[in-house]
């Protein structure tokens, strides 16, 4: 068996190959769905917003539904919505992401998973990529997400994005301190 | 109702670096500090964008012609394989690069060292892996250049590598070195990774093979991304 190729850290430069900063925008004119904004920060152990971070949402549509072959639920692919994008951010450590509200997928033993975005979260001086989700405030399946139940309850808001009004969340990405943000091992 | 979860196998202990090496002084703010949360693996998990996005121009595997004329440096060809755990090869999957140019210096806005710029490199590529997981870029090697990590500080000549595979679990950023850099040895970044294998993962190899006569040095740089656990699923 091979041993998998280690990782390194993203740099500092990684915008000449990825020029999307400060906002990302998932859907068409045609992607079905809740409209949202995710207006998101990444702030450091000091407080301090990061600069130069480069954040990767993978999600599913509408329907709960990722627009990929082992989802075998799929019948015929999704045009309107890939599900895939990736934004740095910007000079306030700030991003912003317009997609849809992700339906339901199903969980470990069938059990259905609150609708979620999987964040995945490069920088300079991180040597490996964090893995966090974000869950929506006005969910109340969240109640019975079966990821969020491997969560202590005291660190599950960190999961969490505020709901500001009708399709507008905030959410902070905190990498280390008293409210740092849970990252999984997945 | 539930798709069938076929997991990939967890990373081997000890094999990636830690987020908090003390040498690389980034990290000292930037590490999470609580243990990461195990979690098992969903159809959130295993399922990922498998092409990235955006459309790949035929340009976009040659740094040496991506401008109307040739960037200064010495040419070289990088070649490879995506393959899994248990050397099954990645076809179709995205893998991208971007580096300095000759001189140590990267086109980015926010490069301030004293190095010269070069018009005719941009420094980022990208391309699909072929049926048997292949890949081949042509750029020129790119130069060392000093950063304020400690005093007299440089960064081994590098190209950084961003691999998609077929899974969200796959995703890899990473590095490839030169052989024989003498700056390797004094690199908290490279040496960040624990074991002498892991790192020796990172180090091209020089191929004659890959060579093209008359034109180009060759480097062979093979990638190894998560395979798929052989435990049944549990669903």
């Amino acid at each position: 068996m091979l041993p998998p190729t280690p990782c390194q850290t993203v740099g500092p430069f990684f915008a000449i190959l990825v020029p999307e900063q400060d906002r990302l925008s998932l859907v068409q004119d045609g992607t079905p769905g809740q409209r949202i904004t995710v207006e998101g920060t990444i702030r450091d152990g000091a407080g301090h917003p990061i600069p130069d971070a480069l954040v990767e949402i993978w999600q599913a549509n509408a329907d709960g539904n990722y627009n990929h072959p082992e989802d075998a639920r799929n019948t015929e692919p999704d045009t309107t919505f890939d599900g895939f994008g990736r934004v740095h951010t910007n000079t306030a450590g700030r991003f912003r992401i317009e997609t849809i509200k992700p339906g339901s997928v199903p969980g470990p033993g069938g059990r259905p998973q609150a609708p979620h975005l999987m964040v995945g979260l490069f920088a300079r001086g991180l040597l490996t990529r964090l893995v966090t989700r974000i869950y929506f405030e006005d969910e109340p399946s969240n109640d019975g997400d079966p990821i969020l139940a491997e969560v202590a309850p005291d660190r599950r808001p960190t999961l969490v994005a505020a709901r500001r009004e009708a399709g507008r969340y905030s959410h902070a990405i905190v990498l280390q301190g008293p409210a740092e943000t849970v990252f999984f091992d997945v | 109702m539930a798709s069938r979860i076929r997991p990939y196998r967890r990373p081997p202990a000890a094999h990636d670096p830690p987020n908090d090496v003390a040498a690389y002084r980034s990290t000292a703010l930037r590490h999470p500090a609580r243990p990461l949360v195990v979690i098992p693996q969903t159809l959130s998990e295993i399922t990922g964008p498998v092409h990235g996005y955006g459309p790949i121009g035929p340009l976009d595997s040659d740094l040496t012609r991506q401008h109307p004329g040739e960037p200064l440096g010495e040419r070289i060809v990088i070649a490879g394989r995506v393959l899994d755990e248990d050397a099954r090869p990645v076809p179709e999957t995205l893998v991208e690069i971007w580096q300095a140019n000759a001189a140590g210096r990267y086109a980015h806005a926010q490069d301030t060292h004293d190095a010269p710029r070069d018009a005719n490199f941009s420094g980022a590529g990208r391309m699909l892996t072929d049926a048997a997981g292949g890949f081949r870029f042509t750029t020129i090697r790119p130069g060392a250049y000093p950063w304020g990590n400690h005093d007299n500080a440089w960064r081994p000549a590098h190209v950084h590598f961003s691999v998609f595979g077929h899974s969200f679990l796959t995703r890899l950023m990473t590095q490839m070195y030169f052989p024989g850099d003498p700056l390797l040895a004094l690199d908290p970044i490279f040496n960040a990774v624990p074991t002498a294998r892991g790192r020796e993962q990172l180090v091209a190899a020089f191929d004659l093979d890959v060579t093209e006569p008359g034109r180009a040095l060759g480097y062979r740089f093979d990638i190894v991304l998560r395979g798929r656990d052989a435990t049944p699923p549990d669903e």
